[in-house]
């Protein structure tokens, strides 16, 4: 199978949702402003947003509660009495097993793994997808199109050879790959370079060659091109491609419990150890606010970056 | 010793994959000299000059500058500049960025920067833009600084990608005569590629017209005009184009029908030229009309179809027998369709082609 | 003398000295060669190689450690015997048919009800994307607590006085994956929505005033014409569906853990418990290489739509 079907689906998945979203509706125009039709769709809108709001509601108002209002009350009831005990205990001393520091410890964990991992993925992507569009050469091709059809392989078919290729790199270099936030980082950065590569190989290939060709007959070289032209005209896709990475690499579970210990869990395995613990009984306000905390992260970058989030999701949306 | 050569190409092929975009290509540019590459979109003229520039390895070949042979060297080895139709201008950086930037990456010392950007800056009239972005100059600045750009590089041989496609009518007019006039100041070796024979006839000291990858025939305007090597190159260069008749050549008499046209006057390749299939070509603004027809060597008529007044001219499409007949008469001439109008020819000045491998009799 | 112009190729070249050597080819523009190294060994390596590597090892009897001790399709016959495994697939193809039906159909309702000239349009497209930026874990958590029994939806019913009510789906073996589901609607179609709103916006304003022009209604103009025309895009929103569903893992993990019992497990949880709990990577490596398959098998016809829909487009 070649990459080509696999570029329009991506084409057809960022370009519109780039372009067309600023356009403007299209469909046909309600009639007048309080016809039975506008008010049908109205409420459906309303009625859904609640939906999709409520579990954001929930969190809220759970991680605010006390435990014995809990008990009394339902999820849906605001608090009556305001505590921000649950996000204290949360953040610094609920456990996982024998370990109490709480969400704290994963979080540093994470910011740990996440800098380096979107340094590096972007950086290996970034020179890939220039070379890919402007410097080909037999067979770069066919490596592009080895790397975007690995995309749609499920995980798990490469799961284990990874683990024997970080435990044996590790073990030639000297170094503890398997088990260690390195391998991790690896492991991050080769699983998000074929929508990297593939974003920024799009990007490159649309800066026109006549471009390049002048840069190279002013005496430009193959870095040299790269950092005084190309990159300081691709801001934008830098933007999305670390969008992209940070909410797929803090929202990243899979790989955070193969490939690390204990001691240096990502925030998401760490939170999913603290809420579905067996041990002790559940407190419900401390384990929201934990979900709460998690996810505060990606829905920061989420409500910041609007549009461009969602041009980065499209574009990601191959990794599905 | 034979003339100074600036630019040799020996046998260069290219092929993108199973396609042949060039074919044993050979092509010798004198020093100094304003070499127009003309063909219709598509005939690697584009391809052939980035061969010259070095943004393209051939597949067999040899590429000579001054003498030296070129053909593996990097582009700002070679001694060149070039400039492209959509300007390729870096956006990010200023006018002044745009024209230092080959000189920075070569180590020229700043001071010499400097100097040699704003004579550049000068030649082209452009001083007052320096420290502009591209972005906000108008397509004409553009190319200008595009041209600066090789300018200040101080190279051999100027390469031109179509380099007025870009711009309106008028302003390519304009640069046209620019680009004339800064030729004659430098003195440089230019290579020009273009689709416009517009362009090609009024910029070039030589012409190469090119078709599928080859060169159908180099030589002065004033040659390709008045005596093409072949069918194509006569047909492609002259608008509206020549008109064909097939017949036979006698005894250096061209016949078709009623048609009897002695080749008194004509310049035939050979002294003897046998008897055959063949093909005349007239161009339209070489027909006579009016009173001239009288004392014309070859008498005719066409019936008018069309007439189209173009105030400084007056095209008229008619048809001779079965064939149509195209000719360009004088502005005020008074000419109705359905009209029989007699027209004369010289033969002096047709062109005449073997039928089969339409070559030049 | 114009005419002998064109051939006039002198015969110099033959005693110019060759100075400029054409280089070697391996060596010609090195740099390229070694930037794209780290891209080239990862698509090698990684996914060419170790996607091989465990489809050959899954004809293995690999226990606790990786042994090339070939035993035919023992794993997979006993993969096949394996009633969690049965399961698993069974509670994917359900959710993977529930979920690709409901995500389409909710996802392009929402984007055809935002793309009627509303007031307030961005403000409902953040609200139905929000929950994309979220992970799995937090989506799944967040919805094990509504759904809980005592406190969540069905507590809150009993307690308006509908006593009897029952809707208990993370305790309830049959409709367990339901819950599932609930929460995967949630996390996923906003990115359909947006995908269907780009694709609506696509489509040229002059159908729809073809459309009005013919008297057609509105729904049946979005049926008869606006859907067809929008079949790239349902094409497009099909595989980033179905490639998401083959990898539900997260989600289980955090809402149910698999449970009760075995009633929610999916394809790669068992994948990973084989694989990193049971010390039965022969299991691991078969159960992958199935999901590999289930891959292949949406993605062949795929590609097919692809190319056979772009020649005849040509
Ligand atoms: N990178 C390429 N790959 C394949 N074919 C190409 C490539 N570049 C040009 N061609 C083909 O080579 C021929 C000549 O192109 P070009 O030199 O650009 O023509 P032009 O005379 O219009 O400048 C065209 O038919 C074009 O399709
Ligand atoms: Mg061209």
């Amino acid at each position: 199978m070649s990459d080509i079907g696999m570029l329009n689906t991506v084409k057809a998945a960022e370009d519109p949702v780039r372009r067309r979203l600023d356009s403007g509706p299209r469909g046909a125009r309600p009639k007048r402003a309080l016809s039975r039709g506008n008010i049908i769709l109205y409420g459906t809108l309303l009625v859904v947003s609640l939906y999709y709001l409520l579990p954001l509601y929930v969190m809220i108002v759970t991680s605010l509660k006390g435990m014995p209002e809990i008990r009394a009350g339902n999820v849906f009831a605001p608090p009556m009495e305001i505590t921000f005990q649950p996000w204290v205990k949360a953040w610094a001393e609920a456990c996982t097993g024998v370990n109490c520091e709480g969400l704290s410890r994963g979080f540093w964990n994470s910011v740990r793994i996440l800098i380096p991992s979107v340094i590096l993925s972007i950086t290996i992507a970034c020179i890939s997808g220039y070379t890919l569009s402007k410097w080909k050469f037999k067979g770069s091709d066919l490596f592009f199109t080895i790397l975007i059809v690995g995309a749609f392989i499920p995980y798990q078919v490469m799961l284990y050879p990874i683990v024997i290729m970080l435990r044996e790199v590790g073990n030639t270099l000297g170094v503890q790959l398997f088990g260690s936030l390195t391998g991790l980082v690896l492991v991050h950065s080769v699983f998000g370079m074929p929508i990297l590569t593939l974003l920024f190989r799009n990007y490159f290939a649309s800066i026109p060659d006549e471009l390049f060709k002048a840069a190279r007959v002013d005496g430009a070289g193959f870095w040299g091109i790269l950092f005084r032209i190309m990159l300081p005209m691709s801001l934008p896709i830098l933007v999305v491609a670390m969008i992209l990475q940070v909410t797929g690499i803090w929202n990243d579970f899979l790989f955070g419990v193969v490939y690390t210990r204990a001691d240096s869990y990502p925030m998401t395995v760490q939170l999913n150890n603290i809420v579905n613990s067996v041990q002790g009984i559940k407190e419900y306000n401390v384990n929201m606010a934990a979900t709460l905390l998690t996810g505060l992260v990606p829905l920061f970058i989420y409500f910041v970056s609007g549009k461009l989030f969602v041009r980065g999701i499209a574009a990601g949306a191959v990794k599905g | 010793m034979a003339e100074q050569h600036s630019v040799e190409i020996r046998h260069l092929d290219l092929d993108f994959g199973a396609v042949k975009v060039l074919q044993d290509l050979n092509l010798d540019i004198h020093e100094g000299e304003f070499l127009v590459l003309l063909g219709s979109s598509g005939c690697g003229k584009s391809t052939l000059l980035n061969c010259i520039a070095g943004l393209l390895e051939p597949t067999d070949g040899q590429i000579f500058i001054k003498g030296r042979n070129v053909t593996w060297a990097e582009p700002s080895d070679r001694g060149i500049g070039m400039v492209f139709q959509s300007y390729a201008l870096y956006p990010q950086m200023t006018v002044r960025g745009n024209l230092s930037f080959g000189l920075k990456n070569a180590k020229v010392p700043k001071a010499e920067i400097e100097k040699r950007v704003n004579r550049a800056a000068e030649i082209l009239q452009i001083q007052p833009l320096l420290d502009r972005k591209p972005g906000a100059l108008s397509g004409g600045q553009r190319q200008r600084v595009a041209i600066g750009r090789a300018l200040v590089r101080d190279v051999d041989v100027f390469l031109f990608d179509e380099p007025l496609s870009n711009l309106d009518a008028k302003l390519r007019a304009d640069l046209r005569v620019e680009l004339k006039r800064l030729h004659q100041q430098l003195e440089n070796t230019m290579i020009y590629v273009t689709h416009d024979q517009v362009e090609a006839m009024t910029l070039a000291d030589r012409i190469a017209i090119m078709k599928g990858g080859q060169i159908m025939q180099l030589s002065t305007p004033d040659e390709i005009y008045n005596r093409p090597r072949n069918k194509y190159v006569a047909d492609f260069i002259g608008s509206p184009s020549m008109n064909f008749l097939d017949g036979h050549l006698e005894n250096h008499v061209f016949k078709r029908g009623d048609l009897v046209m002695p080749m008194t006057g004509y310049e035939f390749a050979a002294p003897k030229v046998a008897d055959r299939k063949a093909t005349i070509g007239i161009r339209p603004e070489h027909v006579i009309t009016g009173e001239l027809v009288q004392g014309a060597p070859v008498k005719s008529e066409i019936l008018v179809d069309v007439v189209e007044p173009m105030g400084s001219d007056t095209l008229v499409w008619g048809n001779m027998g079965d064939r149509p007949f195209r000719l360009r008469m004088d502005g005020n001439a008074r000419v109705k369709p359905g009209e029989r109008l007699p027209i004369g020819i010289d033969p002096s000045r047709a062109s005449l082609f073997d039928a089969s491998d339409e070559t030049r009799l | 003398m114009a005419i002998a112009d064109t051939t006039a190729t002198d015969d110099r070249v033959a005693d110019r000295p060759a100075s400029a050597k054409k280089p070697m080819r391996l060596f010609r523009n090195l740099m390229p060669k070694l930037a794209l190294t780290p891209m080239a060994l990862t698509a090698v390596v990684v996914f060419l190689g170790g996607t091989i590597w465990t489809v050959v090892y899954s004809f293995t009897s690999s226990g606790l450690l990786p042994r090339l001790d070939w035993v035919g399709l023992e794993q997979y016959d006993r993969l096949w015997s394996t009633t969690k495994w049965i399961v698993s697939i069974q509670n994917l193809a359900l959710y993977g048919f529930l979920s690709l039906i409901f995500t389409l159909v909710i996802g392009f309702t929402l984007a055809a009800m935002l793309d009627r000239k509303i007031r307030g349009e961005a403000v409902f497209r953040t609200i139905f994307l929000y929950p994309f930026a979220l992970s799995f874990i937090v989506t799944g958590l967040v919805w094990q607590w509504i759904l809980n029994p005592d406190y969540g939806v069905q507590g809150v019913v009993r307690s308006l006085g509908w006593e009897s009510f029952t809707f208990n789906p993370l305790n309830n073996p049959d409709i367990v994956m339901y819950g599932l589901l609930i929460a995967g609607l949630w996390q996923g179609t906003g990115l359909i929505m947006c995908i269907m709103l780009a694709g609506l916006r696509g489509i040229d304003e002059d159908i729809w005033k073809a459309t009005r022009v013919d008297g057609i209604g509105t729904v049946k103009t979005y049926v008869q014409v606006i859907i067809p025309m929008m079949r790239p895009v349902f094409v497009t929103s099909v595989v980033l569906i179905a490639s998401g569903i083959i990898k539900l893992y997260d989600l289980v993990v955090a809402q149910t853990s698999g449970g009760p019992g075995i009633s929610s497990e999916v394809p790669a949880k068992y994948v990973m418990t084989a694989m990193f709990g049971g010390q039965n990577l022969g299991q691991g490596f078969a159960a992958s290489s199935m999901m590999l398959l289930g891959v292949v098998i949406i993605l062949v016809p795929w590609a097919f739509l692809e190319f056979g829909g772009r020649k005849k487009r040509v």
